[in-house]
């Protein structure tokens, strides 16, 4: 028999680890889950080159060549116009929202300056994401100068000459399309959400792997008390992070601070709430740390590839960004790129507050239903 | 009016029945030794009886407070101490207990945590981490923290194993004097020795109560009778008496041999034949607490089984 390789002596291993694996269901359903996962939401969701851009369109006028634009923007499948005859002002508050990702407008002079060989339409571009709105913006000018010209050629008597670029683009809140800009501030919810998930998802598990759990519940603190107890430090640990995240982001990467401080602090909070508690719900689900390990994972991983963090949101089909809606990180996004960004007040970013608030209550009242104060 | 008053209490997890109609009462200021075997639900029982588990039927008071309803009132007036240590390792020792003063609401936390390191002889040592204390100085730790709120009704799961004889000994003087100063106190146990220290035993199996009273009384209660046979390589009888239909237990001790039975005449006719070995000693002996339990367990099933 050899010393280093005996067949009988790692066949015995084998078969000890595969009876464990299998004993596991979690870590096993993580095995078949996660690259199942993966495959889907990088096969069908992720798209580089993002088309069905949510768009406004701003047309002062009704001819024949605004509607050959407007039809050719539509066809090359880059712009979707979800609010038409909007007024300049409507349609600028919604890029601000970030409800639409373009604005297109068409003059009122426009027919006169195309058939002069100038189409002066103008396209504002939320270049808060360069990824999401470059390629569109870079295919814009030809495709509405191709229209123009198709237009042009049922009427002889027009002189045929070649165009010359003259589509406006205004590429707003970062201009010059620094993808820092849009990553920094992302990247903050993305390291709270990964430091804070991941230490609360152990806060329970590990005292019941211990079996200081059996201690702690005999002793008369309520569920309440222990809920608060953990998670709250962890809210203190967030508000060092934020500090150096907000720091480095202004020194390093020179981030435009463009909205109110308070405003961006108080999403914060609320974002840190539902994070630690989150975690803390899968703590009270998960047996051991590693379970709650994985379990985090699981979750940060499409979180990580549907909230518009690596991919641009609006590029996603409809049935990604539905359940992009369910991570906080979604909404945590939204806020804290127009706060800083585009200098959104409290109105522009209600609603994603409203549904980070909405993720706090509801992880809040299954965290204390899941909790259970004897060790039935 | 006792300090634990529970009936017919059953718990089950999943399909498996683990305590099954238990009732128990115990006096104030006794000390009641919980013994059955493996399996048996004495952990479940406590659990049941400190508030960290619910029973699925059964009802009951501890201390005056009902089982079911005043679980919180049962758990700020009972110490329990658990079967492994569960303290947090990764604390110190002053740590521990001042987290245990601050959760009982003992005012001022700072007197009651230094008293309670001068009166455990740890005060010198506070700083060290709970983890790094041997089997001994965690279970002195455990109980010190566990009595630290003066509970009416102290509940110890199995609290001795992995201790050595000394620590062993010094818990029991403790124990007691903590009965003396007027506190109730259960203790789950497997070790006949700690048995005897009670002042009362209980014996359950699977439900059914098999023995309660004093030492004297459970072995007086069995009916056993009891051999011991010494000599040189005594261990080769052992066959030839586990034929005899007159020997019920055969149970070797050093160089002799316990044979037990509760027919006394049956016992003494079957232990006719080696009076001819003359090198062989046969003397009527006092039975003990482990022949007692050992027939217990032979005559109840085992639901592991």
């Amino acid at each position: 028999m050899s010393r280093i390789l005996s067949i009988q002596r790692l066949i015995a291993m084998l078969i000890k680890e595969f009876i464990q694996m299998r004993r596991d269901r979690i870590t096993f359903a993580m095995m078949l889950g996660v690259p199942l996962l993966q495959l889907v939401l990088f096969g069908y969701a992720i798209n580089n080159d993002p088309r069905g851009l949510p768009a406004a369109l701003v047309s002062l006028t009704n001819d024949p060549y605004s509607r050959a634009v407007v039809s050719a923007l539509e066809n090359s499948q880059y712009f979707k116009f979800t609010v038409e005859n909007a007024s300049p002002s409507e349609a600028r508050r919604l890029l601000r929202k970030g409800e639409v990702t373009f604005v297109v407008t068409l003059p009122s002079d426009f027919a006169k300056q195309a058939e002069a060989g100038t189409p002066n339409a103008l396209i504002e571009a939320d270049a808060t994401d360069p990824a999401a709105s470059g390629a569109a913006v870079a295919s814009a000018p030809a495709i509405i100068e191709k229209a123009v010209a198709s237009v042009k050629q049922n009427n002889p008597k027009l002189k045929q000459d070649l165009l010359r670029t003259s589509t406006t683009i205004h590429r707003k809140y970062n201009p010059e399309g620094i993808t820092q800009f849009n990553i920094v501030p992302g990247l903050l919810g993305v390291i709270l959400q990964l430091t804070l998930v991941m230490m609360t998802s152990i806060a329970l598990t590990r005292e019941t792997e211990r079996g200081t759990m059996e201690n702690l519940l005999a002793m008369p603190a309520s569920p309440f008390e222990i809920m608060c107890g953990k998670v709250l430090p962890y809210i203190a640990v967030g508000g060092v992070q934020v500090c150096v995240v907000l720091v480095a982001g202004r020194l390093l990467f020179n981030i435009p601070f463009e909205g109110g401080m308070t405003l961006l602090l108080s999403s914060i909070l609320v974002f840190v709430l539902s994070l630690v508690l989150l975690g803390y719900f899968i703590s009270t689900i998960a047996k051991t740390q590693m379970q709650a390990m994985q379990m985090t994972f699981f979750f940060f991983l499409p979180s990580l590839l549907l909230s518009g963090f690596m991919f641009p949101y609006a590029g996603m089909p409809v049935w990604a960004q539905t359940l992009g809606e369910i991570f906080p990180l979604t909404h945590f996004l939204r806020v804290v790129r127009a706060i800083l960004l585009k200098g959104a007040e409290w109105n522009e970013v209600s609603s994603s507050v409203y549904a980070l608030m909405i993720c706090v209550a509801v992880l809040l009242v299954m965290a204390l239903k899941r909790f259970k104060p004897t060790l039935d | 009016m006792n300090t634990i008053d529970v009936r017919g209490l059953t718990k089950r997890f999943g399909d498996k029945l683990v305590v099954s109609n238990v009732s128990l009462s115990v006096k104030s200021g006794e000390i009641v030794g919980f013994l059955g075997p493996n399996g048996s639900g004495k952990t479940t029982s406590i659990r049941m009886m400190c508030g960290l588990l619910k029973p699925d039927e059964g009802q009951g008071q501890v201390l005056g407070y009902d089982l079911i309803r005043d679980r919180l009132h049962i758990k700020s007036q009972v110490g329990y101490m658990t079967q492994k240590f569960s303290f947090y390792e990764d604390l110190t020792i002053e740590e521990n207990l001042s987290f245990v003063a601050r959760l009982y609401n003992l005012k001022p936390i700072a007197r009651h945590t230094k008293e309670t390191l001068e009166k455990l002889g740890l005060y010198s040592r506070r700083n060290q981490l709970a983890g790094q204390l041997s089997g001994g100085w965690k279970q002195r730790l455990a109980l010190a923290a566990c009595t630290m709120h003066s509970p009416r009704l102290l509940l110890l799961d199995e609290p001795t194993a992995g201790v050595d004889p000394k620590a062993r000994r010094d818990f029991w003087d403790e124990i007691h004097r903590l009965a003396a100063d007027g506190m109730t106190v259960l203790v789950s146990t497997h070790y006949m020795d700690e048995a005897e220290r009670c002042h009362r035993i209980t014996y359950i199996s699977y439900g059914k109560l098999l023995a309660d009273g004093s030492l004297k009384d459970v072995i007086a209660g069995a009916g056993l009778h009891t051999y011991t046979l010494s000599g040189p390589n005594i261990e080769s009888f052992i066959p030839q008496l586990q034929e005899e239909d007159g020997v019920q237990q055969i149970a070797p001790f050093g160089n002799a041999l316990h044979v037990t039975s509760t027919n006394h005449r049956a016992l003494k006719r079957a232990l006719k034949p080696l009076e001819e070995h003359s090198d062989i000693v046969i003397e009527q002996s006092p039975t003990s607490l482990e022949d007692v339990f050992i027939k217990f367990m032979s005559d109840s099933t085992d639901n592991m089984q």
